[in-house]
């Protein structure tokens, strides 16, 4: 084996992409088991009113149905609530339950009300329709401000104001320190638009109840089985976790979608008991609009305080964050500790002050969507810092230069509790303006100009906190859970290698850049290396896959379990070869004596291991196989800066993103085009925020408006462009990879850089902002407003 | 029911079927080609792509029984002799999948594609997926790999 043609950094073409390529692919809804029934859910088709009556007489009657329970069955049989693994410094917040199908209520459209199994779709579809449900309207709000104005709609007895929780971070008396002494203070409102993540699989599931073992196995399109284990067996079905197997396969993207616990799983795998055949449910589109999380959300107002020299000196931000209806699994984690401790991006910001109101709504509840709070907090900053460049009358550039943290002085200490570890933010500052040709845009501007065209160009300058998390920090912020990775590393007897990690892939490559990072450090074929993931079965423990943490978390789970590897094969070799152990090291896959051509191939210490004949049995236990978890010593930090062009036509409003540059600093990689493809479809989520993308809901109605993909604004590939790439590599000190994570970076950063743009193109007319997204129809109607006013001069 | 004739990856197909059957149930579902995917309701995404009679088709969008008498492929059916299609090969180069959902139908909407523009430009390429939806890869490798298959020989070609 070349150690450079698959080893650390180079780009192997994927090992899974044979399988998609020839639709071999193996996704839950391909799956059937023998007998399966089929699930249809009735869901509420209005946004709030009470359960009077439940009459599923006629439904029962209908041909092909199984069976059809509500909400009272499941509360019958002591089937728990839907569980929230997040509250804010420990609380208190307002946990209203969330039943997984609705019992006297129903609080947005789309909550489940009842199940109907059947022995076909089309069968439990019909009977749904004759279930008559008697409903008594209440009175709504889907709107994020209005939830907490007096006098709105109540969605939950307990809490009073609609308000889940309030929760501050920072020194507000710093804050109104710096602000009494600055030179000047701009101000900015910002909302940040609603998305529907729309993995292009919807989401499904199947639950198996085997009566001879008294067990069950969930097959659910999740990012983390483990975690849907922990929460379906110990906190909804109440049964040990060893009766309870959860299974997720070919995953067809999640964006944070498939991080939750959903009543969905609840209920084919309770139910699958209860009729005792399997039960399936898939998706529709539209169900997925009105049903899987939605992401941000956020409406906020911002304030800066500067220097006459354009120095940062405090920002204080007050933030209202719509939760939807329920909790979702990590609904209260988004919008506080992993969007405000991100307030201080690059920069050597001294005092910040953050408020942020969480609140229920008649809509969607609200989680993980890639990025998740740390592109509501680069937006914020990021926009406000070129609202004060612009007040100050400094380039972009100039401003950011100016406070950017020294490279010198990390470990860095923000005032809202992160220890940054490690970065050069200048240095990617101009690796970006370079590879962009930022001084060149002024000819292009002009070039425009003779076109009829409006261009403009923005920067975004980000950091994000990733590879989740050091557990006690978790703990103390008020995670429920520790955000450790497990791996097992089993070395069969022939020296090929089977890897079991908690992480999981649905799209991100595991196959292949753990096959890397595993190869590489073996000095084995990564032919001869296997890696399981998605089957609790299979795999020792894990909390999956999300906030961009699989390689810094998960990779760095399977290193130290192969670190435990390559200790016991160190000893097996000094026996063998009569060495004291110190004296043997390994490299490119040999134990070798040092300093002497006594050397063991590592797969012949395999073989011993199983086969220990001269072994030191002793002292050591036969076999090769060993497992680890991670916990993290910090967070990662990857950041960078990206720089958009975009191009206005005053006379539709149509924006249309004519370049775009990103540099990133992900620390090591393992796999540089597995990298670029993440950072190209992260670029693309954040333009689709920026440009097209939001989730809404009828004011009056209570209806999602946006309810399938001819009305909510999808990014289609005659929308996008193509990206112009670079990185810079400061590795992570504290893992053993030196990985940061590369999956969010570009939703992070791009809304930003856009809308800056989109700013920039329009600042003769005097328009100063633009909220997401800056639709044609948007854009044209803030020219046309600005038109006379500009006239008048 | 309805009595149906097909060609499916050069198979001849016979089959009873519901007259509401559609083309991507009947072909997951009774033939088990579950390389074909349903990614929405309303026709949008594409994930659902054949080519019948050689023509990329949203497979949600047609009855079984429209294809009574036509040839379809399906993904399974374009790697032939277990050598990938020039798209297929291209798309692994170019690392133009990631979670490969979309893949099946973004492949063969290519291939369709490369039947009647042999050397498309950028501008081309985007504008014929835009019925073709990918939430993984931002469509940047698609158009790259899409660019390189055109130079291969029988791109648009099936078999
Ligand atoms: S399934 Fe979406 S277009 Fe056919
Ligand atoms: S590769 Fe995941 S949707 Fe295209």
């Amino acid at each position: 084996m070349s150690a450079n043609a698959t080893g650390i950094g180079a780009s192997v073409r994927r090992r899974e992409d044979f399988r998609f390529l020839t639709g071999c692919g193996r996704y839950t809804d391909d799956i059937n088991q023998p007998g399966q029934a089929y699930a249809w859910f009735l869901r509420s088709p209005l946004p709030h009113a009470r359960i009077t009556a439940i009459d599923v007489a006629a439904a029962s009657a209908m041909p092909g149905v199984v069976a059809i329970f509500t909400g009272a069955d499941l509360a019958a049989d002591g089937v728990g609530t839907l569980p929230c693994g997040f509250a804010p410094d420990g609380g208190p917040i307002k946990e209203p339950p969330y039943p997984a199908l609705a019992e006297d209520r129903v609080r947005f459209v789309g909550d489940r009300i009842a199940v109907v199994i059947a022995d076909s779709v089309a069968a439990a579809r019909d009977a749904a329709e004759r279930i008559d449900v008697i409903f008594e309207e209440l009175p709504l709000v889907t709107s994020t401000l209005a939830a907490r104005a007096d006098g709105a709609p109540q969605l939950h007895d307990d809490a009073p104001g609609n308000l889940c929780f309030a929760w501050t971070i920072g020194d507000p008396a710093a804050v109104e320190k710096a602000f009494a002494t600055a030179d000047a203070v701009v101000s900015l409102d910002l909302v940040n638009n609603r998305k529907s993540p729309n993995a292009i699989e919807p989401r499904a599931c199947i639950g198996e109840y085997d009566r001879a073992r008294d067990r069950y196995t969930l097959t659910t399109t999740t990012q983390n089985p483990h975690v849907i284990r922990l929460l379906l067996a110990a906190f909804v079905l109440k049964i040990p976790e060893h009766k309870l197997r959860v299974v997720s396969p070919d995953v067809g993207g999640g964006f944070g979608s498939k991080i939750p616990h959903y009543g969905e799983e609840v209920v084919v795998t309770w139910a699958a008991k209860r009729v005792g055949r399997p039960v399936k449910w898939t998706a529709e589109r539209s169900e997925s609009f009105l049903c899987d999380t939605h992401g941000r959300d956020h409406v906020s107002h911002a304030e800066l305080a500067l220097a006459a020299d354009g120095k940062f000196l405090g920002l204080k931000a007050k933030t209202v964050a719509n939760l939807g209806a329920y909790l979702s699994t990590f609904g209260p984690l988004i919008p506080t500790y992993l969007y405000a401790t991100l307030l201080s991006g690059q920069y050597a910001l001294p005092a910040i002050h953050c408020e942020v109101e969480g609140v229920f709504t008649n809509t969607c509840p609200v989680d993980a969507e890639r990025g998740a709070g740390r592109p509501e907090a680069t937006f914020l900053l990021e926009r406000i810092v070129d609202v004060a460049a612009r007040a100050l009358g400094k380039s972009p550039a100039e401003i950011r230069r100016r406070n950017l943290i020294a490279r010198n002085a990390f470990p860095y200490q923000t005032p809202v509790a992160l220890q940054y570890d490690s970065g050069d933010y200048e240095k990617v500052l101009d690796q970006a303006l370079l590879l962009a040709d930022w001084t060149g845009f002024a000819a292009r501007r002009e070039e425009a100009r003779r076109r009829g065209k409006l261009r403009g160009i923005g920067l975004s300058a980000y950091i994000e906190a990733c590879g989740l998390a050091p557990s006690n920090v978790a703990g103390a912020i008020g995670a429920r859970a520790g955000l450790f990775e497990a791996a097992e590393v089993r070395v069969h007897p022939t020296g090929s290698v089977t890897v079991f990690t908690g992480s999981h892939s649905h799209g991100q490559s595991h196959d292949t850049t753990f096959a890397q990072v595993v190869a590489d450090r073996l000095g084995i074929p990564m032919d001869n290396v296997e890696i399981v993931h998605g089957d609790t079965d299979a795999v020792p423990f894990g909390m999956g896959t999300y906030g961009s943490r699989s390689l810094a978390v998960g990779g760095s789970a399977i290193v130290k379990a192969m670190d435990k590897i390559i200790a016991k094969g160190r000893k097996i070799a000094a026996h063998a070869l009569e060495a004291g152990e110190n004296d043997i090291e390994f490299t490119d896959g040999a134990f070798t004596v040092i300093g002497t051509d006594k050397s063991i191939p590592f797969a012949q210490i395999a073989l011993s291991a199983y086969v220990p004949h001269n072994y030191p049995l002793d002292e050591l236990e036969p076999g090769l196989d060993e497992q680890a978890f991670y916990d993290p010593r910090n967070f990662t930090f990857p950041f960078g800066c990206h720089v958009c062009e975009v191009e206005i036509d005053p006379a539709s409003g149509a924006v249309a993103v004519v370049g775009y540059t990103a540099i990133d600093d992900v620390g090591t990689v393992i796999n540089p085009m597995i990298v670029e493809g993440q950072i190209h479809g992260g670029v693309c989520h954040g333009i689709g925020q920026a440009l097209f993308e939001q989730a809404v809901y009828d004011e009056e109605t209570g209806q999602l408006v946006t309810g399938s993909f001819a009305d909510y604004a999808f990014p289609r590939a005659d929308a996008l462009p193509s990206l112009r790439i670079g990185h810079n590599v400061t590795p992570c000190p504290h893992n053993p990879l030196g990985a940061k994570g590369c999956g969010e970076a570009g939703a992070i950063a791009a809304p930003a850089a856009v809308i800056n743009a989109v700013v920039d193109a329009l600042a003769e007319y005097g328009i100063t902002h633009v909220d997401m997204p800056a639709t044609a129809e948007r854009v044209w109607r803030l020219i046309r407003n600005a038109e006379p006013a500009l006239a008048a001069q | 029911m309805v009595s149906i004739n097909l060609r499916v990856n050069g198979n001849a197909v016979t089959a009873d079927v519901e007259p509401r059957t559609l083309l991507v149930s009947f072909l997951r579902e009774r033939l088990g080609l579950t390389g074909t995917h349903v990614g929405c309701d309303t026709s949008q995404c594409g994930a659902c792509v054949v080519l019948v009679d050689g023509l990329s088709t949203k497979s949600c969008t047609l009855l079984a029984v429209q294809a009574d008498g036509r040839e379809v492929i399906t993904i399974e059916g374009l790697a032939r002799n277990g050598a990938l299609h020039p798209v297929q090969q291209a798309f692994h180069e170019h690392h133009a999948l990631q979670c490969g959902f979309c893949t099946p139908g973004m492949v063969l909407s290519v291939v369709d594609l490369l039947s009647r523009t042999a050397r498309p430009n950028e501008h081309e390429i985007r504008e014929w997926l835009e019925g073709n939806f990918c939430r993984c890869t931002g469509y940047h490798n698609i158009v790259k790999a899409v660019a390189d298959a055109a130079t291969r020989p029988g791109a648009g070609h099936v078999g």
